[in-house]
């Protein structure tokens, strides 16, 4: 192994006065290391291996119990993801209220499995648990916005105004 | 029909509601400042004398919980909000973050008093965004006001509150995963005791309340426990904010007094069942209660006690309905699929078992099962979460609840409807 397939790879935060803020809320550092991932993923849109190196550096922790966090939460992605990131919510409320369609509506428009990008990676297709908004099921979220209460139709224009 | 007025969503129609101003018109940070001139120990006993129960799901009395902090400790003490909404069929939290921020914020303010906490934080789930950014707005009217920071309105007690996202895991709605992930771990909830009251977030005294339950103190101050009392059964009082979903024609979020009939709940709220179709099966209080049958659903009222007598539980408040059409074992995988989803991975029977639930029951769903497998799913369910029988306390064979959160519903739909079950071992299910 040569000297430079080990050295770190390198992430830098744009903005360091948010990572100060970020660090200035806690009694204790180590409790930044959500906000500080959210804050790296926001900026690349996944959690880079630089990205944890650098957290890791900032927090006195180890890289790999950065990436331990990292590998348990559905919202952090350790790999590039699709412009829209369409979560459609598969747990009960939704399911029996055509849920299930949807993700078919969506398989068939853009030729994606659940879990892919499509190759012009404006979509990643990913089927997720309880959303909390089971009162206007179906309900899918697409990057940080709700949208409740969808028919195909009304889901089929909704991914068709997607610039 | 009773003749309850909502308490909590009172004003949640009007355009306005989520702002400080309209929040003080309408007698908002009236109880803070009435609770600012009490000791803190008699806010604690008024909130204690309300029977004020937990509305996150377990129902234990919020004061008692305050009382538990030690008070001869230099450790600092916190508080945390837990907004961490993730119940399946629960969807209350979420707008009383939308809609009344404020109200609970106050009820933050005043329960960090009681404590006397200098610190508290909001956990709020990660895919809660737009709520977040509500929170961040409500936040800074608060500091601007002088409701948040130091010296609050002119009494010598400083608060700062943080919120901070989850990013994406239904056990840190459990107060001790929630604390792990708080500190910057992964959310494997903690053994307990010692319990948060004692050691909780960096292992100083921290009390876990839900939105919901902190929402009520402000009007248990400005009005008094023995009016809070007497809403509803006496054990158990206050408004609460019953959610439901499924198979319905109206579905939403019904403030009521607590105790209000299952059947007034589903048929006169939420408009009864599509197409003139029967009722099945209910999951009264979340994914992780025991569904009721038909005929039971209609014989209960929404309170803690009177579940927990037909062995099921209060929970969430979150009502799933499920109609004729409903198969129940497909509903059954979809339940069992999301606690093997959910499953924090750190006690092996909870980790295992619940993969091993799914998996029988996509067979029986394929109408490739096993004359074993009705046998099997009921002895996993065993394996994971105790026996069914509160009587014989069979419980802890995990570290926190979430094992008899699955065992519960999986067994209740196994023993309820064991002839639907056995029904599709060798016959492919044909789905609606």
């Amino acid at each position: 192994m040569n000297s430079k397939s080990i050295a770190k790879e390198k992430f830098v935060f744009k903005d360091m006065v948010k990572v100060e803020n970020i660090l200035s809320n806690y009694p204790d550092k180590k409790s930044a290391t959500l906000p500080l991932l959210h804050l790296a993923q926001s900026q690349d849109g996944y959690i880079t291996t630089g990205a944890i190196n650098t957290i890791a550096d900032l927090l006195d922790y180890h890289p790999a119990i950065v990436m331990d966090c990292v590998s348990f939460y559905t919202m952090l992605y350790t790999k590039a993801q699709g412009k829209y990131k369409v979560q459609i919510c598969q747990t009960l409320s939704c399911s029996l209220n055509g849920a299930d369609a949807l993700v078919d509506h969506m398989q068939n428009k853009c030729g994606i499995k659940a879990g892919e990008t499509t190759p012009d990676e404006k979509y990643t297709l990913m089927k997720v648990e309880c959303l909390g908004s089971c009162g206007t099921a179906p309900v899918v979220q697409i990057n940080n916005d709700y949208h409740e209460g969808l028919s195909i139709e009304k889901f089929d224009a909704l991914l068709e105004n997607l610039e | 029909m009773s003749e309850f007025k909502p308490i909590l969503t009172e004003h949640i129609k009007d355009d306005d509601c989520h702002s400080l101003s309209f929040y003080k018109k309408a007698g908002g940070y009236t109880a803070l400042k009435l609770a600012l001139k009490m000791k803190p120990e008699d806010v604690i006993e008024e909130v204690k004398s309300s029977n004020l129960r937990g509305r996150g799901g377990a129902g234990f009395s919020a004061g008692l919980k305050w009382t538990f902090i030690p008070k001869d400790t230099a450790k600092p003490k916190y508080l945390i909000n837990n907004a961490d909404e993730s119940e399946p069929g629960t969807f209350k939290d979420r707008l009383l973050i939308n809609k009344a921020p404020h109200q609970m914020l106050e009820g933050m303010i005043i329960a960090s008093y009681a404590i006397n906490c200098n610190t508290a934080f909001i956990y709020i789930r990660g895919e809660f965004y737009k709520e977040y950014q509500q929170l961040k707005k409500t936040i800074t009217e608060a500091y601007e006001a002088n409701l948040l920071g130091k010296g609050i309105l002119g009494s010598d007690y400083n608060l700062d509150v943080v919120i901070h996202r989850g990013a994406g895991a239904y056990i840190c709605g459990e107060e001790t995963g929630l604390i792990e992930s708080l500190e910057g771990k992964r959310g494997w909830p903690r053994l307990k005791p010692p319990f948060p009251a004692i050691e909780g977030y960096l292992r100083c005294p921290t009390i876990v309340n839900n939105v919901e339950t902190l929402s009520c103190v402000p009007h248990i101050i400005n009005r008094g426990a023995e009016w809070f009392k007497s809403i509803g059964p006496e054990k158990g009082p206050g408004p609460r904010l019953f959610c439901v979903s499924g198979r319905v024609n109206n579905p939403g979020v019904f403030e009521e007094e607590m105790g209000i009939s299952l059947e007034d709940l589903i048929f006169k709220r939420a408009g009864g069942i599509p197409d003139g179709k029967k009722l099945k099966a209910v999951f009264p209080g979340g994914s992780s209660s025991a569904i009721l049958t038909a005929d039971e659903a209609m014989d209960v009222k929404m309170d803690f006690d009177d579940l927990v007598a037909k062995k099921s539980m209060l929970g969430s408040a979150g009502v799933i309905v499920m109609d004729e059409t409903v198969n129940m074992v497909q509903a059954c995988l979809n339940i069992a699929r999301f606690y093997a989803h959910e499953s924090c991975g750190q006690c092996t029977p909870c980790r295992e078992g619940t993969m091993w639930l799914v998996k029988i029951l996509q067979r029986l769903v394929a109408g490739e099962g096993k004359d074993t497998d009705i046998d099997m799913l009921l002895e996993i369910t065993d394996n994971i979460g105790g026996l069914i029988d509160f009587s014989k306390g069979s419980f802890g064979k995990t570290i926190c609840p979430f094992g008899e959160a699955v065992a519960w519903p999986v067994r209740s739909f196994v023993e309820k409807f064991e002839t639907e079950f056995r029904s599709c071992i060798h016959e492919k299910l044909v789905l609606a």
